[in-house]
């Protein structure tokens, strides 16, 4: 009824190549950015900041940033926790460095840094493909994670091992540190999030995404046509790593405030991260959010009914979490390789037609 | 014969390196049956190890399975049947079990991702990895526990008073790892005349080379694919026990089974022998590199030095030592 293009009538090829081509999807568009922006940060506890938004729009950058690499550009990757663990320590040593500039700017030098490294990390992706890069991957997971546990400069010689972020404003309001409101953190994460998004939407709808997935799609070919293999994976390598990186940062700055790097960016978070995009759909940035909504709400609820509800130990309950997670990889691979992303995609056509069947 | 004490000790580190290189190798092997079988990577291997020695401990000792959630939904407190089976009865008890969920993943799993890209299937065996270790942790708690099957343990004496005497140093080597390296070369030649000579091994080697091609010659490919997971979850035991004696079985032995990855880009994917030299060189390399380069840099380079050899090795080579060549076609 109200789900058509009918009515919504395009003149230019602007209007025609517009991320919600359909007049209802706009508008719900910017209803849940203005309830984001504008309700969310009034309604938010302690609570409901830290188990679930704050660490749902961080995962939800990481994901858009793994889903560049692995959805778009076909490189498997399982080097996201050491990633994360660059943007954290990259943000920890900038801010550190530079106390008076504004740690927006350490965020994005963060990000910038893992960009770098994930360059040198996806160097050898020219050279291997599929399964052997994803392992190869496991090497800068394992490293990074050494490194930074190793190497006392990268904690500023702390003796506990740790990184703690000291606090730091954002046009005079706290949003690291111990004394921060729950909606300034979370305000800080949400523009990153929607800022990010942005521009991944639109950068992989022009012409480096379509470098990416013509070299997803088939490789060899793709070399054919023209496309140059080296700039594609690198440019896929250094700005999923950029992502990946801001997470990383935003993860240890604003969520957790401080950091033991083996524990926050190890190898489950990894994993974790590549669960979202499965779930999501690969190729897919809304699919990068649900997943990550998923990821962080299911948790939240076994534990909410297991061990609030019912009673159950806790432990019980983190095992049947590991299996639920488990099964339900394989019911999506299973059922549906591409995702709550192609779900959604699905109800739309539904929705297009309805109340008629065809 | 007195040799500088740094080399001494550079050969006793070789020496076990090259023992727990074996190790290493116990579990690539199973990768690697299953890699040739059915073309999937299965990440599951190291969990697999872990649940079986998880399940034989749990047999062994009489633990009821599932006790915590039975106690937490019927409020039935359970604490065992309260006997200690031998060893070998345990052993062949957790064997049915592996055989058992080898059908359940063929039926449940496998036979509806049939033609799906490999890439798909390995995420399908990374969920396959997170489900069973849950489901292991469910069914026999998740404390460590220590793996009793009467393998002898302690300084190999032989070892010891020969290079004694040889050297005036004895060197020491745990005798599991040359039980270790024993078990491994049996499963080999196990491993390798079944393949060779016996009519399912046929059949495996043929499903390897041509799905369609051995469906057009009446193998069962269903059967074929529950026979190589069984055999893989069979490793996986042995593997499982090993490692279990070593170190106690717990959460940490399925990432030392993570790598049995690099052994595997070593020796390349679908080489038997290539997983057992591939798991040698990790396993010298390993402790020679932390025995001259570790103290240098802080220590603890075991945890990547295997990932990162195998990447350098990879970009000059990138179907490992023994693998097949890759032939990419347009």
């Amino acid at each position: 009824m109200f789900y058509r293009e009918a009515g919504d009538f395009k003149t230019s090829y602007r209007d025609d190549g517009q991320t919600f081509p359909i007049r209802f999807d706009r508008y719900r568009y910017y209803a849940v950015l203005v309830f984001g922006f504008v309700v969310l940060p009034f309604l938010l506890n302690d609570y409901w900041t830290n188990a679930v938004f704050v660490p749902f729009l961080i995962y939800a950058i990481a994901a858009i940033g793994l889903n560049i690499l692995v959805g778009y550009c076909g490189q498997l990757s399982l080097g996201t926790g050491g990633f994360m663990a660059v943007g954290a320590y990259a943000c920890y040593k900038l801010t550190t460095a530079f106390p008076d500039v504004n740690i927006v700017f350490h965020i994005l030098g963060a990000g910038i840094v893992t960009a770098l490294v994930g360059m040198l990390f996806g160097l050898p992706s020219l050279r291997i493909k599929g399964f052997y890069l994803a392992v190869a991957t496991l090497a800068a997971q394992f490293f990074l994670v050494w490194l930074f546990n190793r190497v006392p400069w990268f904690y500023n010689y702390s003796a506990s091992g740790q990184i703690s972020m000291p606090e730091r404003t954002v046009l005079g309001i706290p949003v690291t540190g111990a004394s921060v409101a729950p909606w300034a953190g979370y305000l800080v994460c949400l523009v990153f999030a929607v800022a990010l998004a942005w521009m991944a939407r639109n950068l992989t709808r022009g012409s480096v995404g379509r470098r990416w997935m013509a070299i997803r799609d088939m490789d060899i070919a793709a070399e054919i046509i023209g496309v140059n293999p080296l700039k594609a994976k690198l440019t896929a390598f250094a700005v999923s790593s950029f992502y990946v990186g801001i997470a990383g940062a935003l993860f240890f700055s604003v969520y957790l405030g401080a950091v033991e790097v083996g524990e926050a960016f190890g190898i489950q978070k990894s994993f974790a991260v590549l669960f979202m995009i499965i779930i999501g759909g690969l190729g897919s940035i809304f699919g990068s959010f649900a997943g990550a909504a998923f990821m962080v709400v299911l948790p939240v609820m076994i534990k909410l009914v297991l061990v609030d509800t019912l009673g159950w130990p806790t432990d019980l309950g983190a095992h049947i979490q590991l299996m639920v997670v488990g099964a339900l990889i394989i019911v999506f691979l299973i059922a549906e390789p591409h995702g709550m992303a192609q779900l959604w995609r699905l109800t739309k056509e539904k929705l297009r037609l309805w109340p008629f069947p065809h | 014969m007195v040799l500088p004490d740094t080399l001494l000790f550079a050969m006793e580190a070789a020496l076990n390196g090259l023992l727990s290189g074996v190790m290493y190798a116990l579990v690539a092997l199973g990768f690697v049956l299953i890699f040739k079988a059915s073309g999937i990577f299965n990440y599951a291997q190291g969990v697999m190890a872990l649940f079986a020695a998880l399940t034989l401990v749990g047999i062994q000792q009489g633990q009821v399975p599932f006790a915590d959630l039975i106690h937490a939904l019927t409020g039935v407190e359970m604490h065992g049947f309260g006997w200690t089976l031998p060893a070998v009865v345990a052993i062949v008890l957790t064997g049915i079990v592996m055989i058992g969920m080898a059908m359940v993943i063929e039926t449940l799993i496998l036979k509806h991702l049939v033609n799906q890209p490999p890439i798909i299937l390995f995420m399908a065996t990374i969920g396959l990895a997170y489900f069973l270790e849950g489901l292991g942790d469910t069914m026999w708690g998740s404390d460590i526990k220590a793996m009793d099957v009467g393998l002898p343990q302690g300084i190999t004496g032989w070892i010891d008073e020969s290079t004694n005497s040889l050297f005036g140093y004895g060197f020491y080597v745990d005798q599991l790892n040359i039980v270790a390296m024993v078990v491994a070369a049996i499963l080999v030649t196990a491993l390798t005349l079944f393949s060779q000579y016996s009519k399912q091994g046929r059949a495996l080697r043929a499903v390897a080379d041509d799905h369609q091609a051995a469906l057009s010659v009446g193998i069962s490919l269903r059967f074929i694919w529950v026979l190589v997971w069984s055999i893989a979850g069979f490793v996986a035991l042995v593997a499982g026990i090993m490692w279990g004696a070593k170190s106690g079985v717990q959460f940490s032995l399925s990432l030392i089974a993570l790598k049995a990855l690099p052994v595997l880009m070593l020796g390349g994917f679908t080489s038997i022998p290539g997983a057992i030299v591939g798991g040698l060189i990790i396993g010298v390399g390993e402790q020679l590199f932390e025995f001259f380069v570790g103290p240098l840099v802080g220590g603890a380079t075991e945890n990547w030095f295997a990932y990162v050899l195998a990447l350098l090795f990879l970009v000059f080579r990138p179907q490992g030592l023994f693998g097949e060549k890759i032939i990419e076609r347009v």
